[in-house]
C-alpha cells in the first residue's frame, strides 16, 4: 500500500542538487571565487597601507552603501517570493514580484551612479591612490554583475508573464534567481569590508 | 520555501544591515571599535550570507555538499579578511 516510490514525498530527504540548472551553480561558484580573490586582495592591500585606507574610507558615503544593501536584499527577497509564487502556479503574482525585484535593482544602480558621479566630479579616478583603485574596480565589477542580473530578471519577467514557467517547469526561473541572489550575497560581504571595517 | 520563512529572512537581513551601518556610524562611541568591530561585522555578514544561501537560494533542503560550498566560501573569505586585518594591527 505504501510501497509506491514517490520521489517528491516530503520524507525523501535532502535534494541531491540545488534549485535551478547545475550549470548556473558552477557559474555562481566561479563568480564567488573571483570575488573572493578580489576581497582578499583588498584586505591584504589595506594591510600594507592601513592609514591611507582608513582615511579614504571616511570619504565614502556610508549611508548610500547601507541604502544599497537594503535595496539589493529587498530585490533578492522579491525574486525569492516570485519563485515561490510561480511554484504555486501563481505566475501573475510571480511576474509582479519579479518587476519589484527589477525596480530595486534599478534603485541600486541609481544610488551607485550618484556615488560614482560624486567621486568622478571630485576628480577621483583609478590612479588617485590604491584605496580608490580597489574601491572603483571592486564596486564596478559588482555593478556590472547587477546589470547582468537585471537583464536576466527582465528575461524571467517576460517569460513568467507569458506563462512559460510553472510548478512543473521551474528550472529557468530558479537558475536566474540563484544568479541574482549571488549578486546580493557578494554585496553583503563587500559593504562591511569596504565601507565600514577600519 | 514558504512565504513566511522568506519574510522572516528579509526582516532579519534588514535588521542585520542596520546593525552593520550602526557599527560604522556610532561603533566608536559605544565601545565597538577596532578588532571587536571587525569580528562583529564578520559575524553579521556570515549570518546574512547564510540566510541568503539557505532561504533565498533555497539550499536549506539540499545536500550538505552544496550548502558547504557556499558557507565554506563565506568562512574562507571571512578568515582571509580577519588575517589581513590582524596583520594590519601589527
Amino acid at each position: 500500500m505504501n510501497a509506491s516510490p514517490d520521489t517528491s514525498a516530503p520524507h525523501a530527504g535532502p535534494a541531491a542538487f540545488p534549485p535551478g540548472d547545475l550549470a548556473i551553480w558552477f557559474f555562481i561558484l566561479a563568480e564567488l571565487l573571483a570575488f573572493g580573490v578580489f576581497f582578499a586582495a583588498y584586505a591584504f592591500g589595506r594591510a600594507h597601507n592601513v592609514e591611507l585606507f582608513n582615511e579614504m574610507q571616511q570619504t565614502l558615503d556610508r549611508k548610500a552603501g547601507a541604502l544599497n544593501t537594503v535595496l539589493l536584499i529587498t530585490g533578492s527577497w522579491c525574486v525569492a517570493r516570485a519563485v515561490e509564487a510561480v511554484g504555486r502556479a501563481r505566475a501573475t503574482t510571480g511576474a509582479r514580484w519579479l518587476l519589484a525585484g527589477i525596480a530595486y535593482g534599478g534603485g541600486f544602480l541609481v544610488v551607485k551612479g550618484f556615488e560614482y558621479a560624486d567621486k568622478f566630479g571630485a576628480g577621483i579616478n583609478l590612479s588617485t591612490n590604491s584605496f580608490y583603485m580597489f574601491y572603483l574596480s571592486l564596486t564596478f565589477f559588482h555593478f556590472m554583475h547587477v546589470i547582468l542580473g537585471m537583464v536576466i530578471l527582465v528575461a524571467l519577467w517576460v517569460k513568467t508573464r507569458n506563462g512559460d514557467y510553472g510548478p512543473a517547469d521551474m528550472n529557468g526561473i530558479e537558475s536566474g534567481a540563484a544568479y541574482w541572489h549571488m549578486v546580493d550575497l557578494v554585496w553583503i560581504v563587500l559593504f562591511p569590508l569596504v565601507y565600514v571595517m577600519r | 520555501m514558504n512565504t513566511r520563512q522568506l519574510n522572516i529572512a528579509w526582516v532579519i537581513l534588514i535588521l542585520a544591515t542596520l546593525a552593520t551601518f550602526a557599527i560604522g556610524e556610532i561603533g566608536d562611541s559605544i565601545g565597538i571599535a577596532g578588532p571587536l568591530a571587525m569580528a562583529a561585522l564578520l559575524v553579521i555578514s556570515f549570518i546574512k550570507g547564510r540566510l541568503v544561501a539557505l532561504d533565498f537560494m533555497g539550499l536549506r533542503g539540499v545536500k550538505f555538499f552544496w550548502r558547504g560550498l557556499l558557507l565554506g566560501w563565506l568562512l574562507l573569505v571571512s578568515a582571509l579578511i580577519a588575517i589581513a586585518y590582524w596583520i594590519a594591527l601589527k
